[in-house]
């Protein structure tokens, strides 16, 4: 903090009323997505016609709260089983990319390094169109092949999986190597000294350094796969993820259970994200 | 411990991230590329051709999107910049302790939270019925309701909302690791705050800038959310062609052919912008 | 040279809500001065530095340079130029353009600027390293490009932030001896704030040593070592052994006195007006205390004894011996001259010591803070 700069009082108000206006700026969107969560009206707009808990709990049409909606709920347990699937996925990959990064030494592992970040670089749409044009390409010519079906790769859930997962596990790796670059190396040779095995020394001293950036890796990897919209849209089935619900419900017109289940995902996003934070922090 | 055992270990630490590249990335985008090479000449039947580029080449309506696209993206960049550098100056150097984590945070949720949701809020805000059009009423600063959703400045506000965590978290790293002497001896020798802004500030800032602006330059290329829902049908945005070739007309190989352009846009911007600054594209994404 | 003091403090003080970091200092500093503020990590030397450069604002007193306050003078327009802790030396741009960055501030035409950089660069030994970046330079050279940075522009003051504190041993040793010469060569006043005793002594024409936000004493390093003022500048500026003791009579200026070890001793009234019955604090450097195998050699000393040889602490030149009183069993620090005469000295061997009563500086306990 720099407190040796004299400025003039006036500068000093402008700016300090600018950081205001910007994180008004950053609140307001979200803020009022949660109030008309309450709104006693069946649009999410002005005027506000009172408070209630309809839009959560409500059961009488067209008052239909979220916890009574079923095409919600299904939908949001879709996004769980695909966050589980993706975060247990992108972690485990991760911890091995992590491994061998950091601890080999190889030739082209430049390249390979390099080529584990592109996918941070392509737009998610078309990491959508490429794995749908593929996995659809390969399932023709597997089903003229053999005569069976092969549905997997068709459009659906195992799709959205992969896809979210061929990105994800980038942010994973980054996150668990991060981690094992400060891990002291003669802790493990401790281990072996002390008679441990070769991978007996890893899971009794890396692994448990290393439990909170995978934890932590884990919770962004269900974050982004909650939220991921351009990659799931290309690749989604019969059954949507939330995201895809939600945005199939906004174009036809929006209704206050929207407000409702986008407050529910602002407070768990909220509290995971800081569940990473602190699973970050720990570390150190 | 063996070789042979530290070979296998090894490439049981290589197999999995071989199997994620070559199935997930290099082989889809090997097909993409391959697909927008088709022309369809007949029911099942395709020849090599650069047609579907040709087509993109010919159809003023599929170049003036993509040229549209491109530069909306570079002013939300340059806009994010503009707006996310003064906070990041206040975060990184004008706070410290608590407030500065505070504040600190208070710019990470918002990004943890959908984009879907975020936009949401913005079209409760800004259409016809939304809130800022009654309280403008209410204060009668306006006669009737004003859509100020389904326009450029819609899509602006919503491209430069959702980028902005993207170039505030890279600048305040990098501000933070400006030593406040730097600064103070520069006011010491003489120089003024725009001097030292510009001299010192900004050159120390600049692996931060062009991260930032790399990363908030693809997304919003590549963002289809925020032009649908806040521009409307006629946003004109490229995602939104490349999704209609795909999902509505089923024209995959035209489809292709855009997306691959539009890949390839994206990594020339990054390429330039890596060139430009000197940096690796280790470094910049490590931010 | 004008009587004016390039730098004048008048009573000058700074708070930090409750905290008082520097408390009524005043003082003034000629024209040319090598002028050191000496004193333990937060003593208030920084603030006070600090606020001379303008970054931080008195909470009381003035602050004269060349006669004229500036206490209303921005940072940027001070004529006072600061050496930081770490240089700050810009790493964005090259030598040359650090050098004449203030120069460029102040609209100076771009052919003078790289004359006056390249002037002021050989008077520091770094001709024709203009173009090179920072980081092809050592330690040493660094530090005479942020000197040269200031020098460029002719500062009234130049303020050193313990600048040779990042440096190793054999550079600082070094760097003292350069830093001098510069400082004679510019024939500019220098404030050099430091916590390294021999910086401030070997460099310096005067020191302030400074104990918790208050000026304890300022003089020459001959003044502070040899009469120190109070007892925290006995005890910060060189070494010493250091008793409690009880004054016991007094003839003249020597004071007769009784240590908690039952030993009585001989000292120095320092004008504090002790009488009998008073706790003071008793400072003997180990250096002043003379060594012999005879017991005669020593005899006619106002103090002396015989001591048990405890321990041998050989550090080369910086040799001490630890003895015990065998008459008292107090313990003392005694510098081991190595003129080879107690080369074979060792540990449990008898040994004769002694000092004047000169050398025994006595202040009352107490009233240190």
């Amino acid at each position: 903090m720099i407190t040796g700069i004299p400025q003039s009082t006036g500068f000093k108000w402008a700016y300090k009323a600018y950081v205001t206006l910007f994180f008004i700026y950053l609140a307001l969107p979200l803020a009022t997505v949660c109030v008309f969560a309450f709104n006693d009206s069946v649009f999410p707009s002005l005027p506000w016609e009172g408070f209630t808990w309809a839009w959560f709990f409500g059961n009488d049409a067209p008052y239909i709260g979220v916890f009574h909606e079923r095409p919600i709920l299904r939908s949001i347990v879709t996004s769980g089983i695909v966050a589980f699937w993706v975060s247990l996925l992108a972690v485990f990959v991760g911890t091995c990319n992590a491994f061998l990064f950091v601890r080999h030494e190889f030739r082209g592992k430049g390249f390979l390094y390099i080529l584990m970040l592109l996918p941070l670089i392509i737009p998610g749409i078309i990491l959508g169109i490429s794995i749908l044009v593929f996995s659809s390409s390969a399932a023709n010519f597997l089903e003229d092949a053999t005569g069976l079906w092969f549905d997997g790769l068709r459009p659906g859930l195992i799709l959205v999986v992969l896809g979210q997962f061929s990105f994800i596990t980038t942010f994973a790796t980054l996150v668990i190597s991060a981690r094992l670059q400060k891990f002291d190396p003669s802790l493990e040779e401790a281990a072996l000294n002390l008679g441990a095995t070769h991978w007996g020394a890893v899971r009794a001293v890396t692994l448990p350094f290393l439990f909170p950036a995978m934890a932590a890796a884990g919770v962004v990897a269900v974050l982004m796969s909650f939220e991921n919209f351009n990659t799931t849209l290309m690749l989604v089935g019969s059954d949507a993820p939330l995201t895809i619900t939600m945005f199939d419900r906004l174009k036809l017109g929006s209704t206050p259970v929207l407000n409702a289940v986008s407050l529910l995902l602002i407070v768990v996003s909220a509290l995971l994200g800081l569940a990473s934070l602190l699973l970050q922090k720990r570390e150190d | 411990m063996s070789s042979d055992r530290s070979k296998l270990a090894f490439w049981l630490l290589m197999a999995p991230l071989l199997i994620w590249l070559v199935t997930l990335i290099i082989l889809p985008h090997v097909g993409m590329f391959l697909v927008s090479l088709r022309e369809k000449v007949g029911v099942r039947e395709y020849e090599t051709s650069f047609a579907n580029y040709a087509v993109f080449f010919n159809e003023p309506l599929y170049w003036n999107t993509f040229a549209r696209t491109a530069y909306m993206s570079i002013a939300s960049t340059v806009l994010t910049l503009l707006i996310g550098f003064p906070i990041a100056y206040y975060i990184a150097k004008l706070t410290r302790g608590r407030t500065k984590t505070t504040l600190f945070l208070m710019c990470l949720i918002p990004f943890w939270v959908s984009e879907l949701v975020r936009t949401f809020g913005w079209m409760i805000l800004l259409r016809e019925t939304g809130v800022i059009s009654n309280v403008l009423q209410y204060l009668g600063l306006i006669g009737g309701p004003v859509e100020m959703l389904y326009n450029d400045a819609a899509i602006m506000t919503g491209l430069v909302y959702t980028s902005m965590l993207f170039m505030v978290v890279p600048l305040i790293t990098t501000l933070d690791s400006l030593d406040d002497s730097l600064i103070e001896a520069g006011y010491d020798l003489g120089a003024s705050g725009f001097s030292i802004l510009r001299e010192i500030v900004i050159p120390h800032a600049m692996p931060g800038i062009v991260s930032g602006c790399i990363v908030v330059f693809m997304l919003s290329l590549g963002n289809y959310l925020t032009p649908i829902l806040l521009g409307g049908k006629d946003s004109l945005w490229f995602t939104g062609l490349i999704y209609s070739q795909f999902i509505t007309r089923f024209n995959w190989e035209l489809g292709s052919a855009f997306g691959f352009l539009l890949l390839g846009l994206s990594s020339l911007i990054v390429f330039v912008g890596l060139k430009l600054s000197r940096q690796s594209l280790g470094k910049t994404m490590a931010q | 040279m004008s009587d004016i003091p390039d730098l004048e403090c008048r009573s000058i003080s700074k708070s930090f809500d409750t905290f008082k970091a520097v408390r009524d200092v005043s003082f003034s500093v000629p024209q040319g001065t090598f002028f050191s503020i000496l004193g333990p990590s937060g003593c208030g030397k920084t603030t006070l530095l600090r606020m001379i450069a303008g970054f931080q604002k008195p909470s009381g007193g003035d602050l004269l340079i060349k006669g004229k306050s500036v206490l209303d003078v921005p940072p940027n327009k001070r004529p006072v130029s600061m050496v930081f802790q770490h240089l700050a030396l810009f790493p964005m741009m090259n030598i040359g353009a650090n050098v004449g960055f203030g120069l460029r501030q102040r609209g100076v035409n771009k052919t003078d600027v790289t004359k006056q950089v390249e002037r002021v660069l050989e008077r520091v030994g770094l001709g024709g390293v203009a173009d090179r970046p920072v980081s092809s330079l050592s330690g040493g050279q660094k530090q005479r490009v942020a000197i040269a940075r200031c020098m460029v522009l002719e500062p009234d003051v130049l303020l050193l932030d313990e600048p040779l504190g990042a440096l190793d041993l054999k550079l600082r040793e070094h760097m003292k001896v350069e830093l001098k010469q510069l400082q004679s060569e510019f024939n500019t006043t220098f404030v050099y704030i430091t916590h390294d005793q021999s910086e401030a002594l070997v460099m310096s024409d005067q020191i302030a040593v400074m104990n918790h936000g208050v000026f304890e004493q300022v003089g020459t390093a001959k003044e502070l070592y040899y009469e120190p003022n109070t007892a925290f500048v006995a005890g910060f500026v060189g070494e010493a052994n250091r008793f409690g003791a009880t004054v016991d009579g007094k003839t003249g200026d020597a004071v007769h006195m009784v240590t908690s070890y039952g030993q009585t001793l001989l000292g120095l009234n320092a004008g504090h007006g002790l009488s009998k019955g008073d706790k003071i604090d008793v400072f003997v450097r180990p250096e002043a205390v003379r060594l012999s195998r005879k017991s005669s050699d020593v005899a006619g000393m106002e103090n002396s004894g015989q001591g048990l040889v405890e321990n041998v602490l050989f550090n080369g030149a910086n040799s001490q011996l630890i003895l015990r009183d065998q008459m008292t069993g107090a313990e003392m620090n005694v510098a081991l001259p190595q003129t080879g005469e107690f080369r074979d000295l060792k540990r449990g061997d008898v040994i004769s010591f002694g000092w004047a009563s000169q050398q025994t500086r006595c202040y009352r306990a107490g009233i240190e803070k």
